[in-house]
C-alpha cells in the first residue's frame, strides 16, 4: 500500500507494523466487519418479515395457512441451528440450480444426480462459472442471509404470535364496536399495540443473531472469524510478514468488536423500549406516566 | 410465459457460447508451500504456479477458489469448482469417489515433529489434519489421534502442549521446524504414504482431466515442473 512496504523483510518496528496492518489481507479483514454488519442489516428485517408472515399464518382463520405457519415454526425451531445451516444451504443452492436447469436445458438427457455428483448443465450453474469471483461471493452471501432469515424468522414468528395474543381483547373489541372490519382491527390496533409485548423477545433474538454471525464462517463466507484465524496463524518465511501464533490477539479484537456491538444494541433497545411503552397499559407504561407527572 | 422463458433461456445460452467457459480451481489456501493465501490476499504457492501454467498450456481460463479442506471433495461433486488442486495425495479410497490426474509431485515422506527428542509419538497424543492420510496413519498406529481442521493448528497443538507430536507431510513441516529456533524437531523415521499429489476431478469430467493430464506430462518432460519444485521446496524437494 505504501512505498515503504515494497520490501517487507527489510523493514522493522513501527514501519513494519504499519505495513503489516495495511497488507491486502488485512484490508480484506477490515472489509469483513462490514460483511457481518451487512448480514445483520439484511437478516434482521428479512427475519422480521418471515416472522410476521409465520405468526399471521399461524393465527389465521384459514386452516391450511394455519398448518403452514405452525409447521414452519415447529420445524425450524426444532432442528439444531448448525444442522439446519449445513443442510439448508446445500439444499437451497441445489434447488435453485435444479430449477434453472429445468428451464434453461430442457433437452439435457443425462441425470442430474450421478451417484454422489450433482451435475446440472453448465448454463444452469448459479452463478455462471464464467462470472466474476465477486458474484460467487455475493451469491454465497445471499444464500447464507436467506438461511439466517428463515431460522431466525421462526423464532420471531413465535414471539410475535405470543405478542399478538397478549394484546388485551378489550382493545380489539373497542375497535370492532367502532365498526372496523377484522382486517382494520388487525392493522390499526393489533399490530401497533403488539410491539410492546414483542420487544423483550425480539431484543433477545437480536442479541442472539449478533452472536450467531460467526456461523457465516461455517457456510464458507470469509467473515471476521475466517480472517482472524487466517491472519493470526503462524506465518513462515514463505509469507511477506512472518510471525508466530497471534490468534489470541486477533480473537481478542473480535471479542471487543462483539461486545461493543451488543452494548450499543442494548442502549438502542432500551431507548426503543421506553419509547413504545409510552401511554401503554403496562407496568413500564405506568412507570413512565408516574415519572412524567 | 413459456415463450418468455424460452427467450430468456436462448439469450442466456447465446451469451455463454461467446464467453469461454471458466475452469474453477479449488484449493485449501492454508498449506504452504503447496498453497496459501499470501499477504495480498491472493492464492499463492507451488500449486498456484502449476495450476496457472497448466491452464495456459491447455488454453483455458482459470479462476481460483478456496474451500475448507474437510469439505473439499463434496463441494467438487456438487459443482462449486471443477478441479481440486490442494496438495491431495492419490489414494485408493479417494479414487473411489473422484478421479485423479497423474501426480505432479512425487510420493513424499511424512514425518513426526515434536517439542522434545524423547517425545512418545507411538502411544501419546499425536495431532494431524482431519481427513488426511496422516490422520488415518496415526489412528492405526496406536497413538491417540487429535484432529484439527487446518494444518497450522496441528503444529500449534504441539507448541501449546495439547499434543506431544504432529504427524504431517515433511515438506509442510520443514519450514516450521527450521524457523522454530529449536522448539520443534523431527522425531522417528520418515514414512512414505500414498501415490504422490494429483489433481482431483469429478468422475464424469474425463475431457477436462485429459487436458490437464497432457499438460502435466509436458511439464514433466520439459523440466518446468522440476524447476517449480526446486523454487518452492528447495533442494530437499523431490524431483521427477
Amino acid at each position: 500500500m505504501f512505498a515503504a512496504c515494497a520490501d517487507p523483510k527489510a523493514i522493522e518496528g513501527l514501519t513494519w507494523a504499519l505495513c503489516y496492518l495495511t497488507s491486502g489481507k488485512h484490508l480484506d479483514f477490515y472489509w469483513s466487519f462490514l460483511v457481518v454488519l451487512a448480514l445483520l442489516a439484511i437478516t434482521a428485517p428479512a427475519a422480521l418479515a418471515f416472522g410476521f408472515g409465520g405468526a399471521t399464518a399461524a393465527r389465521s382463520g384459514f386452516l391450511p395457512a394455519r398448518w403452514l405457519g405452525n409447521v414452519y415454526i415447529a420445524m425450524v425451531r426444532g432442528v439444531p441451528d448448525i444442522i439446519f445451516f449445513l443442510f439448508f444451504v446445500i439444499a437451497l443452492d441445489q434447488a435453485i440450480e435444479w430449477t434453472k436447469h429445468q428451464i434453461v436445458c430442457p433437452d439435457w438427457t443425462e441425470p442430474v444426480r450421478q451417484g454422489l455428483e450433482f451435475r446440472v448443465c453448465p448454463d444452469a450453474k448459479v452463478p455462471h462459472s464464467s462470472s466474476a469471483a465477486i458474484w460467487h461471493q455475493a451469491y454465497g452471501f445471499f444464500v447464507a442471509a436467506m438461511t439466517f432469515a428463515i431460522v431466525f424468522g421462526a423464532f420471531v414468528a413465535n414471539v410475535l404470535y405470543g405478542a399478538m395474543q397478549a394484546v388485551p381483547r378489550a382493545e380489539l373489541e373497542t375497535g370492532e364496536a367502532y365498526g372496523m372490519s377484522s382486517a382494520q382491527v388487525f392493522r390499526r390496533i393489533l399490530v401497533p399495540q403488539m410491539w410492546v409485548y414483542a420487544l423483550p423477545g425480539l431484543s433477545n433474538l437480536w442479541m442472539i443473531l449478533i452472536k450467531a454471525t460467526p456461523l457465516l464462517f461455517l457456510l464458507g463466507i470469509r467473515d471476521v472469524v475466517f480472517y482472524a484465524r487466517e491472519l493470526g496463524s503462524t506465518k513462515t518465511q514463505a509469507f511477506d510478514y512472518p510471525h508466530g501464533d497471534w490468534r489470541l490477539y486477533y480473537f481478542l479484537g473480535l471479542l471487543v468488536f462483539y461486545l461493543a456491538l451488543t452494548r450499543l444494541s442494548e442502549i438502542v433497545l432500551n431507548r426503543l423500549s421506553s419509547r413504545i411503552s409510552r401511554g401503554q397499559a403496562t407496568a413500564a407504561g405506568d412507570a413512565l406516566r408516574k415519572a412524567g407527572a | 410465459m413459456r415463450k418468455l422463458l424460452m427467450a430468456a433461456a436462448l439469450a442466456m445460452t447465446a451469451g455463454t457460447a461467446l464467453a469461454q467457459d471458466t475452469v474453477r480451481l479449488g484449493t485449501e489456501g492454508a498449506y504452504p508451500p503447496f498453497n496459501f493465501i499470501n499477504d495480498a490476499g491472493d492464492v499463492a504457492g507451488f500449486e498456484r504456479e502449476v495450476g496457472d501454467e497448466l491452464c495456459k498450456r491447455a488454453g483455458l481460463t482459470c479462476e481460483w477458489v478456496t474451500n475448507e479442506w474437510d469439505s473439499i471433495i463434496p463441494n467438487l461433486q456438487s459443482g462449486n469448482y471443477d478441479v481440486i488442486i490442494a496438495g491431495m495425495t492419490i489414494t485408493d479410497e479417494r479414487e473411489e469417489v473422484i478421479d485423479f490426474s497423474q501426480n505432479y509431485y512425487p510420493p513424499a515422506a511424512s514425518a513426526y515433529a515434536a517439542a522434545s527428542a524423547d517425545a512418545d509419538f507411538r502411544t501419546g497424543i499425536v495431532s494431524a489434519q482431519v481427513s488426511t492420510l496422516q490422520a488415518t496413519h496415526v489412528a492405526e498406529s496406536g497413538a491417540t489421534l487429535l484432529e484439527f481442521a487446518t494444518p497450522e493448528e496441528t503444529i500449534s497443538a504441539v507448541n501449546n502442549g495439547e499434543a506431544v507430536a504432529v504427524f504431517a507431510e515433511k515438506d509442510y513441516l520443514r519450514p516450521f521446524v527450521a524457523e522454530s529456533g529449536g522448539a520443534l524437531m523431527f522425531v522417528g523415521d520418515d514414512i512414505t504414504i500414498g501415490g504422490g499429489v494429483g489433481l482431483g476431478f469429478r468422475s464424469s469430467d474425463t475431457d477436462l482431466r485429459a487436458k490437464f493430464d497432457a499438460g502435466i506430462t509436458a511439464m514433466k518432460a520439459d523440466g518446468t515442473l522440476n524447476a517449480l519444485i526446486e523454487k518452492y521446496f528447495g533442494p530437499e524437494g523431490l524431483k521427477f
